[in-house]
């Protein structure tokens, strides 16, 4: 059969109509109305209720130990409360309604589309609504992290003068740390990546939509924990946890230990669902060499998500026994050793900076055809590169531990194998440049953040190649020069990537534009004040400037004055975004072109907003995106409602030719 | 094209050669000690082949903002299909450079470690790279929470607060740890190693001048980790022998009541209050490390 | 929704998130001990005196940690204060009077027996000069008072753990509890922010006895502000 009479005879698939959900209850059950549905504040109940209750049950069981009572801290209290914390936030919202049902044996309400805006406060079983959920998520642990530097930047304006005391500083510095990890982990993969996957492989939903969206509100739960350090006294280990540093801390160090376990669950279920979603849900036609290339560096995230992480859930729940239950895993005077969470959070620690990185590839070669009009230079380079790095970043971790009095046969193994991942780092360097070659480049404000990825990495992975490197190592490890190194890869590369990602995507997303002017001052305001901040850190670790120190020498505070003051402008930077957002998005919002870049992105040919089954017929893929400024180019995907999608002329301002009018 | 090569291969000239005389001379952390030297000579080098490789980017990504936007007149319509997407010459020159770029750095990286006996980088205890000199000091490093001290068993084990070294002479650094992980920094002596409990973490360097040490820690060791550090110095062998008699004499008394020396100490978690595990419960592990034998100095 | 309507939304959340932020700063990050200042309690350049107390735990009314270890200081009007963080002058001898309630044990390292720093390098212990004390013998060593970057450090001495009267909340006062005077001096330097800590680890329930009171300033660790 043709595929056009494979389609006639294929029946039409109705959906129901999107009547107003069933909320709460059971089918056959009443159904109770708007306030006593299951939504945030019912979530916020059942944390607070649960918090409580496993707090009063640490005590009951915990009170009467020695080391408790003479250190007058009571850690299984603390972490009873987190944990029963994060399993009553899930009840409440209720992530746990359909495998409770399930197990009980009652019918588990059926998945309605819900039209209100409520539906952003609810356990939603659309990707689309997860995505943007994330976005928030992802935008408020961001803000904290940044508000949290600004303390740190505040101190470390004098040598002498302490604006906070030596243990809150520890503590300042630790939480941002942590809090912008945690964040870091999920903000492309969380965000776009939920959005964007089943639309960009033709899929109507991910494959577990409920894991997902579980997800999310264990990644929520999360923040809450990481947040309650700083009122149980902070954590004084860095974002590290070095042991058995770790064991000596106070009840603070329950939020990090039970926080990255939560985080970690939110990690590996997210990554899990995509990579699922990836392998078996493409659309008839999207094979392996046609699928978009941010698609690829998720499809790289997502193993790594899935399998690095158990190892630091691990490491956390050793951590905690040793913490609580008085074993030694850690401890070297018992049999334990401090090398062993060395080893199993590096091994976690390194996939997981690679974790941060690879979106921010997968973004900026996605967008980079767009705004040169032209095709990706090097597909195949770019993906073999993406899995490459994937690869290879379970086999560099001890370079973290070059001076740690490892086994120095180790080292030169090590460094061999970190110089090696530099060469499929780079990879992402040739695929810009020959896209870049010969091209007619459109700056629009996403098109500015991807060039500032390729500024900003080449410097961050430069530094790499100098750690790498043992001898050198020994002068600038635990310096801030290896702080300017990950600040100028992680902030310089995804973050700046994350951002030009939601310039360019949330016209999709939320169908309103966001104001061009305000985008480029946001764009230039961060760039510089970015650049300002973290080049001189790289002088101030060479001078001999360890990391998370609240007191330095004197002849340094120039330096550190000059990073400080640009930080605080570089926070100031995220009002301008913030505002822009806040303002086109809710309070004055002006609705957005359909397809304002003109990209051929399969993302881009569905109606403003998605419907809740993204594609009315599944569409048949016929070649990849990327076919700009080509004479004769093949169709993108047959939308299957006889209709193509077309390939681009040449000219950048030619309009991506899609059939249906624009849905308002 | 031609024009993107000539501007990077005149920059390069240019600027490298200018770096390696002007300011790689200062680039830390000196030249006290062999260690310092070979590291400060590796930066360089490094840096040497980093900066035509930001170069190459830089020029590259100036010259298509300026010469390929859209905004420009005059500029040709870009050209897609199959030459555009992907040049084998080009893929295959890249990874080929970058390879040859970073196994070169490799290989030099390790003749860095072995000539130098490990680089001033701590090698743990079983050290494969030791200085070839026939007298090497052994000097103990304890760091504990929040200050380091300093053991010569050379000079009967005696323990100081001030971190006195000769000059020309091979030094054996063994850093442990009485609690937590800290990292003994000397930044002029370019020596970096983590202390460990109940390990002997060794670093080895020559000095080759004299002059002031700043020991800071650089492991995160609780509330004064910040605070956690003191100078040194590096004196000639004569004042350093005077130095090392007179303090031998001078505590001695303290000397006998230190526990003997060691290159690694349990702490004894009976003895100190604030046991963290049960005061009655034996807190020594009697598990054996097979094989290794602590280093000699 | 109007647009008012969703201005004032937006407005408001925002308010209530910055004034969270505010709370959390104010309210539990910029808190300290308060300075005691000793610098015009006596004309300048005369010899300050400086008496504190270490106890055994502080109880109740001092804080949430009645079971911590703590220092106490006598603030010029002679009452004790709780606080760690004490303002003294540049280039002035300072009399330190400490009066030790808490038992003691063997030191971790026995460097610290050394009396390091001060005038002559030695203390007086209930007025018998002495500048070694062997922790292994006697009561031990309850807890040092230590400046690191000065390189001051006074080792002093537990008392009888099993007196009967023993201090076992602040403040304490002799001849009620049974006590040690350890008495010596020292000059302070150029003005600055030096940090002094405790070597014994006497934090009880953590690990290596570095924790909780060991690593709060306002317990066993602090700064002597040095004004010019």
């Amino acid at each position: 059969m043709t595929l056009a009479t494979e389609r006639e005879a294929e029946t039409e698939v109705t959906y129901p109509d999107p009547t107003p959900p069933v909320l709460g209850g059971f089918q056959g059950l009443p159904a109770r109305p708007g306030w006593f549905s299951q939504h945030l504040g019912t979530a916020a109940i059942g944390g607070v209720l649960g918090y409580l209750l496993g707090h009063w049950l640490g005590n009951v069981v915990g009170s009467g130990y020695t080391n408790i009572a003479n250190s007058g801290s009571n850690s299984i209290a603390v972490t009873g409360g987190l944990l029963l914390g994060v399993l009553g936030w899930l009840v409440g919202i209720g992530a746990l309604n359909y495998p409770l049902a399930k197990i009980v044996g009652l019918e588990p309400r059926p998945d309605y589309e819900s039209t209100s805006w409520t539906k952003y406060l609810r356990y939603t079983c659309d990707h689309k609504v997860v995505g943007l959920q994330y976005v928030i998520g992802v935008l408020t642990f961001f803000f904290t992290g940044g508000l949290l530097a600004m303390g740190i930047r505040t101190e470390l304006l004098s040598p002498t003068t302490h604006i906070f005391g030596p243990g809150t500083y520890i503590a300042i510095v630790s939480e941002h740390g942590t809090i912008m990890m945690m964040m870091a982990t999920s903000v492309v993969v969380g965000p776009l990546g939920n959005w964007l996957i089943p639309l960009m492989i033709g899929a109507r939903r991910t494959a577990f939509p409920r894991v997902e969206a579980f997800s999310f509100w264990v990644f929520s739960a999360g923040y809450f924990v990481i947040l309650s350090a700083l009122f149980y006294g902070g954590f004084p280990t860095g974002w590290t946890g070095y042991a058995p540093l770790q064991t000596q801390a106070g009840v603070g160090m329950m939020s990090y230990l039970v926080g990255f376990a939560v985080i970690g669950l939110g990690m590996m279920t997210a990554g899990f669902n995509l990579a699922v979603t990836i392998i078996n849900y493409r659309a008839p036609g999207m094979t392996w060499s046609r699928i978009p290339i941010f698609v690829w560096s998720i499809l790289a995230t997502c193993a790594l998500l899935t399998l690095a992480t158990p190892t630091l859930v691990a490491a956390g729940l050793f951590g905690i026994l040793d913490h609580t239950v008085q074993t030694a895993f850690y401890v070297t005077e018992h049999g334990g050793s401090s090398f062993l969470w060395e080893n199993l959070f590096w091994f976690f620690g390194h996939p997981e900076v690679y974790i941060m990185a690879l979106p921010g590839f997968g973004i900026v070669a996605e967008l980079l055809p767009v705004f040169t009009r032209k095709p990706l230079f090097a597909y195949k380079v770019a993906a073999a590169g993406m899995v490459g790095v994937a690869l290879l970043s379970f086999f560099v971790w001890q370079h973290h531990l070059f001076q740690s009095g490892i086994n120095p046969d180790m080292r030169p193994l090590f460094m061999l194998t970190t110089e090696l991942i530099s060469i499929p780092t780079g990879f992402i360097f040739l695929v810009g440049m020959g896209t870049l070659y010969k091209a007619k480049i459109r700056f629009e404000v996403p098109m500015l953040f991807c060039l500032a990825v390729f500024f900003n990495f080449l410097i961050g992975g430069v530094t790499g190649v100098f750690l790498s490197d043992v001898p050198v190592n020994v002068t600038v490890h635990g310096s801030f020069f290896v702080l300017a190194h990950f600040h100028y890869t992680i902030m310089g590369g995804i973050i700046f990537a994350f951002f030009g990602g939601l310039y360019f995507w949330l016209p999709k997303m939320t169908g309103k534009t966001m104001n061009k002017k305000l985008g480029k001052i946001h764009f230039w305001c961060m760039f510089i004040f970015f650049n300002m901040t973290f080049f001189p850190m790289f002088l101030i670790g060479l001078l001999g400037q360890p990391r998370r120190v609240f007191e330095y020498a004197a002849n340094l505070q120039a330096l550190n004055d000059f990073a400080s003051v640009s930080a605080f402008l570089l926070g100031a930077s995220f009002l301008i975004f913030i505002a822009n957002f806040v303002w086109s998005i809710f309070i004055k919002p002006t609705p957005s072109p359909h397809n304002p870049w003109n990209s051929l992105g399969l993302e881009w040919q569905t109606p403003t907003p998605v419907p809740y089954y993204n594609f009315e017929r599944i569409p048949v893929v016929l070649s990849d995106p990327y076919h700009y400024s080509e004479d004769n180019a093949p169709a993108v995907a047959d939308l299957g409602d006889g209709t193509l999608v077309a390939a681009a002329a040449s000219s950048p301002s030619s309009v991506v030719e899609d059939p249906r009018p624009p849905a308002q | 094209m031609w024009r993107m090569v000539a501007i990077w291969a005149i920059l390069s000239v240019v600027l490298d050669p200018l770096f390696y005389f002007l300011v790689g001379p200062h680039i830390p952390p000196g030249d006290m000690t062999s260690a310092a030297v070979s590291n400060q000579f590796d930066f360089n080098v490094l840096f040497l082949i980093a900066l035509p490789v930001l170069l190459a980017v830089w020029v590259y990504l100036a010259y298509s903002i300026i010469m390929w936007r859209a905004s420009r007149k005059g500029v040709p319509e870009p050209v897609g299909g199959t030459e555009a997407r992907g040049h084998l010459g080009v893929q295959v020159g890249w990874i080929v450079t970058s390879t040859v770029i970073v196994l070169g750095l490799f290989v030099f990286g390790i003749v860095e470690l072995i000539t130098t006996a490990g680089s001033g980088g701590g090698e743990g205890p079983n050290p494969i790279w030791t200085p070839t000199s026939a007298t090497i000091l052994p000097v103990q490093v304890i760091a504990q929470q929040w200050k380091f001290t300093y053991r010569y068993p050379t000079f009967g084990g005696f323990e100081s607060q001030q971190l006195v070294l000769p000059n020309d002479t091979a030094i054996a650094f063994h850093v442990t740890s009485l609690d937590v992980i800290h990292d003994f920094w000397a930044y002029q002596l370019s020596i970096k190693a983590d202390a460990n409990p109940q390990l002997d973490n060794v670093a080895y360097t020559t000095t080759r001048q004299t002059g002031s040490v700043t020991v800071r820690c650089d492991e995160l060791c609780g509330l004064w980790h910040g605070a956690m550090f003191n100078y040194g110095k590096v004196v000639s062998k004569t004042a350093f022998n005077i130095w090392a008699k007179a303090t031998e004499k001078a505590t001695a008394a303290n000397t006998k009541d230190l526990p003997p020396f060691a290159y690694t100490y349990v702490p004894d978690a009976n003895g100190s209050d604030g046991g963290y595990y049960p005061d009655n419960v034996d807190p020594y592990s009697h598990s054996e490390v097979y094989g290794a034998t602590p280093a000699k100095s | 929704m109007s647009f008012g309507g969703r201005l004032s939304v937006v407005l408001g959340l925002f308010i209530v998130a910055a004034g969270f932020a505010v709370w959390g700063v104010v309210g539990f990050l910029l808190p300290q001990p308060p300075t005691v200042d000793f610098t015009s309690a006596q004309p300048a350049g005369a010899p300050v005196n400086l008496t504190v107390q270490t106890v055994g735990s502080i109880g109740n009314g001092y804080g949430n940690h009645p079971t911590w270890v703590s220092y106490l200081v006598k603030n010029p009007q002679g009452q004790w204060i709780h606080s760690t963080i004490w303002k003294v002058p540049a280039h002035t001898r300072i009399n330190l009077t400490v009066e030790q309630f808490d038992s003691g044990s063997p030191l971790r390292n026995q460097q610290w027996g050394r009396v390091q720093g001060t005038i002559g390098n030695v203390m007086t212990l209930n007025g018998k000069p002495i500048s070694v004390y062997n922790s292994n013998t006697g009561n031990g060593v309850g807890h040092t008072f230590s400046i690191p970057t000065l390189g001051i450090s006074v080792p002093l001495v537990g008392v009888n753990p099993n007196a009967n009267n023993i201090c076992s909340q602040a403040p304490c006062s002799s001849p009620s509890s049974v006590v040690n005077i350890i008495r010596t001096s020292f000059v302070t330097s150029g003005p600055g922010n030096y940090p002094w800590q405790c070597f014994v680890p006497c934090g009880l329930g953590f690990l290596f006895g570095n924790g909780g009171p060991m690593s709060t300033v306002g317990y066993m660790g602090g700064f002597l502000d040095v004004e010019a």
